[in-house]
This record gives structure tokens, sequence and C-alpha cells, in this order.
């Protein structure tokens, strides 16, 4: 295996900038991996056909001594909920199978703009409904620690063209978990930014008051850098917080030193634990919450009486907002038109279009929101669902008045086999317990590696939250337990996954 | 016990532009049943002095000045028209014959 494709964003940047290796051969050693091994993983469903040319670009622009972004030349992969004007964009539904874009999302226009070389679309659960990406209408993505086992969801292909080496950067987007829980089984890092951190511009939208775009990467620092490059306020996302934010890449650089481990304040939340999650996961955590003791932090626990109503609240607010997102995919302007048979009416196009186009869990969600909304039911659902909201807000401020961090493993088991849960919707869906309030809240959330489960050999992920607009405490923490970890362990938990493609 | 009935679903999947098959309505008559009275608990502490919130973050308005913006160029806007003429999107019949 290539070299090129162990290193972290950061330490190819460095080689990049001091001129060691060229844009070209850093894409084309990316490239080269994800034909070896995405055969078996399936992270993408589309390949570049024009970022060697972006590379050569970049090169160019090095050699005649423009000075580029410390980023520029490391390749991204790009989550294909967001739109790009360069690759089709479906957001994994076979509605929008080919649609392109006229315009690149936010995000993409700054990692474009930073030199950043997007080089494919990431596999996901259609229109980000799902925990496993089972639900992807062009098939699953394999986990790359088990080909058998799902590599979490909705962003299971962003997570897995991480740790399958195929890219060192991806983008995610996290509505009840699927950046966070997507790091969690694979063993690598995720970010959920505070609400309005991060543009949503161009991002096909799930549930608008819950969706996040955030980073994907296999190190702590690495999520910091691409945080920094598509953050930010954005004028055409009016749901952006008008401010400007500290740089999360020297947030994550100080914290390294594990300085900011003494004296933290690290809130457990006791209604995360016990029944539901599994003994390796709890075990690791425990381990975890030892190691930040010995590193001089204090461990407080939280009662968070309304986190047990946050899966309830959010699977009525989330199928509530998607079946009115979901409305424009109508067969007029764009995607799919299908038309019954012995013709009829628009009204009956959009019907058949609709019925073919989307998957089952994409019905389930917008019968279930359309009858959320339904007169008679708004109050005791819709309406109750958003009082949790609130009670959940109170939460999380009563808690940070106590602590700095809240921390608890970001899933309640390992990943589990693809094929499991996907006939189960409750089962699937009591996977996000514990990623869901910061979304029904707006907190930051981020999931670092935090070792293997002694049982199955499988990542564990550890979970941080903190105060909204406090993103740069998360990087600052959870860079100096990655450093305790893996000096811990000797190693890096991703440099533990097995060889793929037979090499 | 749940409300939810093949004859509400049927009528969610009218409201809801979906052409749903028999047995889709049948399997998501029973999920929906179990999911709804899993989700019904929310009532639970939704008690009437606690305020709804819609939006995690608390923004006043986001306003721009009313000028002309970056705009699509009727080409980009058709581009992914399932059917076009003249510069048009082609859409089916609004009203059927009885209409």
């Amino acid at each position: 295996m290539s070299d090129l494709i162990r290193l972290s964003a950061a330490e190819l940047a460095a080689k990049l900038s001091a001129g060691e290796v060229s844009a070209v051969e850093a894409t084309q050693a990316h490239l080269d991996r994800i034909a070896a091994v995405d055969g078996d993983v399936h992270a993408f469903l589309h390949v570049s056909d024009s970022a060697l040319e972006t590379a050569r670009g970049i090169d160019e622009r090095r050699a005649a001594g423009e000075q580029l972004h410390e980023l520029a030349g490391v390749p991204l992969a790009v989550k294909d909920v967001l739109v790009t004007t360069d690759m089709p964009s479906t957001s994994g539904s076979k509605i929008l199978e080919g649609y392109m874009s006229p315009f690149d999302a936010t995000v993409v226009e700054r990692a474009r703009a930073a030199g950043l070389i997007a080089i494919g679309k990431t596999n996901m659960d259609e229109f980000a409904m799902g925990s496993s990406t089972e639900h992807s209408a062009y098939g699953p993505t394999h986990n790359p620690w088990d080909l058998s086992r799902i590599p979490g969801g909705s962003g299971g292909g962003s997570a897995a063209a991480v740790a399958a080496f195929e890219a060192p950067l991806a983008l995610g987007s996290d509505t009840g978990g699927s950046i966070r829980q997507p790091a969690h089984v694979t063993g690598t890092v995720g970010v959920k930014p505070t609400y309005g951190g991060v543009s949503r511009y161009g991002s096909i939208a799930l549930a608008s008051s819950l969706d996040q775009i955030g980073p994907v990467t296999r190190t702590v620092l690495d999520a910091a850098l691409l945080h920094d490059v598509i953050g930010g306020h954005d004028a055409r996302d009016s749901t952006s917080i008008p401010e400007s934010w500290v740089s999360m890449a020297a947030a994550a650089r100080e914290g390294q030193s594990g300085e900011v481990l003494k004296g933290l304040r690290v809130g457990v939340v006791k209604q995360f634990s016990g029944e539901g999650f599994q003994a390796g996961v709890e075990q690791r955590f425990a381990e975890t919450l030892t190691l930040l003791q010995g590193a001089g932090a204090e461990i407080v626990e939280i009662d968070a009486p309304h986190f047990e109503y946050a899966v309830a609240a959010y699977y009525l607010i989330l199928p509530a907002e998607a079946s009115s997102n979901l409305a424009r995919y109508d067969s007029v302007r764009f995607g799919l038109r299908v038309h019954p048979q012995g013709g009829g009416t628009v009204e009956d196009v959009m019907a058949a279009t609709r019925e073919a186009g989307f998957g089952p869990e994409v019905k389930r969600r917008i019968i279930l929101g359309t009858y959320a909304l339904s007169s008679g039911y708004y109050d005791a659902y819709y309406g109750s669902a958003q009082k949790v909201r609130t009670l959940i807000q109170r939460d999380f401020n009563a808690a940070f008045d106590q602590v700095d961090v809240i921390a608890s493993p970001s899933a309640p088991t390992t990943a589990f086999k693809i094929g499991e849960r996907v006939n189960d919707p409750l089962s699937m869906y009591l996977n996000d317990i514990t990623t869901i309030p910061a979304n029904l809240a707006g907190v930051p959330g981020i999931s670092i590696p935090m070792g293997l489960a002694p049982e199955d050999g499988l990542p564990t992920g550890l979970q941080l939250m903190a105060p909204v607009r406090a993103d740069d405490r998360l990087y600052r923490v959870a860079a100096a337990i990655e450093a305790r970890l893996e000096e811990g362990w000797g190693h890096t938990l991703i440099s533990q996954a097995p060889a793929l493609g037979g090499k | 016990m749940s409300e939810i009935t093949p004859e509400l679903v049927t009528h969610l999947a009218s409201l809801s532009r979906i052409d749903l098959s028999p047995d889709e309505i049948a399997s998501l008559t029973t999920e929906l049943g179990q999911i709804v009275d899993s989700i019904a608990k929310v009532s639970e502490v939704a008690t009437a002095d606690v305020p709804a919130t819609s939006h995690p973050i608390p923004l006043t308005n986001a306003l721009r000045a009313d000028v002309v913006g970056e705009t699509l160029t009727q080409e980009q806007v058709l581009q992914n028209a399932p059917e076009q003429q003249d510069g048009k999107f082609v859409v089916t019949a609004i009203l059927g014959e009885e209409q």
C-alpha cells in the first residue's frame, strides 16, 4: 500500500507544501486505492474524472510561487447530500439519479477555493434517513473493519472512505448522528458543529432545523483543519450564525499537550448507560474516564431527565420537516418522472413517480411526518415534540452550568451485521439515542476512537459535547484525549484495521 | 392500541402523493402503529407551561438588500428537466377528464 494514503491530511499537506509530493501524486494514490478496494467497500457512488486535472492546476499554481492554503492538493470525499457541479448529486435516491447541480454547495465551494481536490461522492442512506447506509438506493457500504458489517449511517460512505484510506478527508451531514455514529463504528473522527456554524446552502435538505454539515477524518487535527475551511457565516443560508469563529485547528494543536485536561469538568449523563449498551462499549468508556481522571479531569454525574424523550421527539420533528422538504420531488422541474399506466393528470404522475423513486424508509418517514402534521394530531405530536426540544435544551443548560464538556459513548453498540436491523425500524432508531440530543439542542458534538470492544474487536467511539458556539473547546479536549489514548495504545486505532483488497 | 388503520395510511399516502401498493399499505400500517406507540410518550412531559422550540439557535430575520443576486440561466434551470420544450418545462395535464 502506498504510504501517501496512510498519512493524515496534516502530514500530507506538509509534504505537499514542502514540495516532496505533488497534488497529482497524492490524488493518483487515492484514486488507485479506490480502484483497489472500493469494489469491496462501496464507499463511493461516483469517482471524479477531473480530479487529476484539478490537482495538476494546484501543482502549477504552487510551482508558480502562489501562496496556497495549507490543505491545497489534499483529496476530499464529498457526501452525496452535498451538491456539486462536476459530479452527480443524488442524496442516495433513485429519484435524483443523474441530477447535475448548476451550483456547488457552499462547503464544497470553500473546499475548492482552499485547493482541496474533490475526488468523489460518497454513499449514504437515501436522503440521509438511516443509521447503516443500507437504505441507499445504490446498495450498502461495507465497514472496512469487517465487510459483513454496517459502516454506520447515514454517512457510512464518508466514514468508510476515510477508514479505508480512500481519502484523508471527507464531508458529512449530521441530522441525528449521521457523522458521529459512523465515526464510532469505523474507528474514525467525526464532528457535528454547532447548528448554524457551517453553511447548509447546497445540502439537500432532510430536516432543516436539525441538519448540520461537518468534517469526517482520521484525526482530530484534520477535522479541525477542514472545519476551518468550511465554517463561518454564509449569507445564502439564513440559519447561518453571523459571527466569526476562532481557529479550530489552533485549538486542536493547543490541546495536544494535554494541559486542558487538568481541572476539566467532564459530565457523564446517567441516562446513557445500562440497557441497550454493549458491555465492551461501556468498558472502554469507563477506562477512558479513568484515563481522564488520571490526567487531572473531574468526572461529574449529570442528570438529563428528558434525554429519554429525545428519540421520540426526534422521530416526530424529523419526519414532519422531511415530509415538507421532500415535497419538492414532484417530477416537474427535475428528477425522475414516471407516467402511470394508462396516463393520468400531473397529480397521478407525481404519485407514480414518488412511489417508484422513493425507497421504503423514505416513504415510511414521509407518511409518519404527514400524520404528525395532520390537523387534530399536530398539537399532540409535533407540538409536544417541540416542547420536548425546549426541555432537552434546559437539561443541557443545567449540565453546562456544572461541567465544561459532556462525555458518552458515541453509540450504544459496535457495528452490527448488514441486514440485521434493516426490517426493524424501531431498533434502528434507538441506535441514535446518544447522538440525537445534540441535534435537538443545536450543540456541537465530536466522536473520536476510544478503542476496540473486547468481545468483538470492533471500534468504539467517545462522544464529547460542548455548549453552543464552543466547538473550539471540543477540538481542544478531543485532541488531548486522542493523544493520551494513542500514547497508551502505542499506535493509532485505525492502524489496527485489517488490510483490504488482499494487499 | 394504535389508531393507525389501513384507511388512514391510504389517506396519508394520497396527501403525500405516493401511490403505495396494497402490500406497502399493509406493512406501513403495522410499522407506523408500532412507531407511533413508541413516540407518543412525548406528550407525557410536554405540559402547557413549556414553550415550544422550533429552531435550536435563536436568530432574528436574516435580511439582505433587495437587489438582483446570483441567478441561473434558462439553460441551467432546464438542465435537469424531465421534459422541456421551447425553453419551458413540459407538465402533464393538470385537469382530468371529469374536471
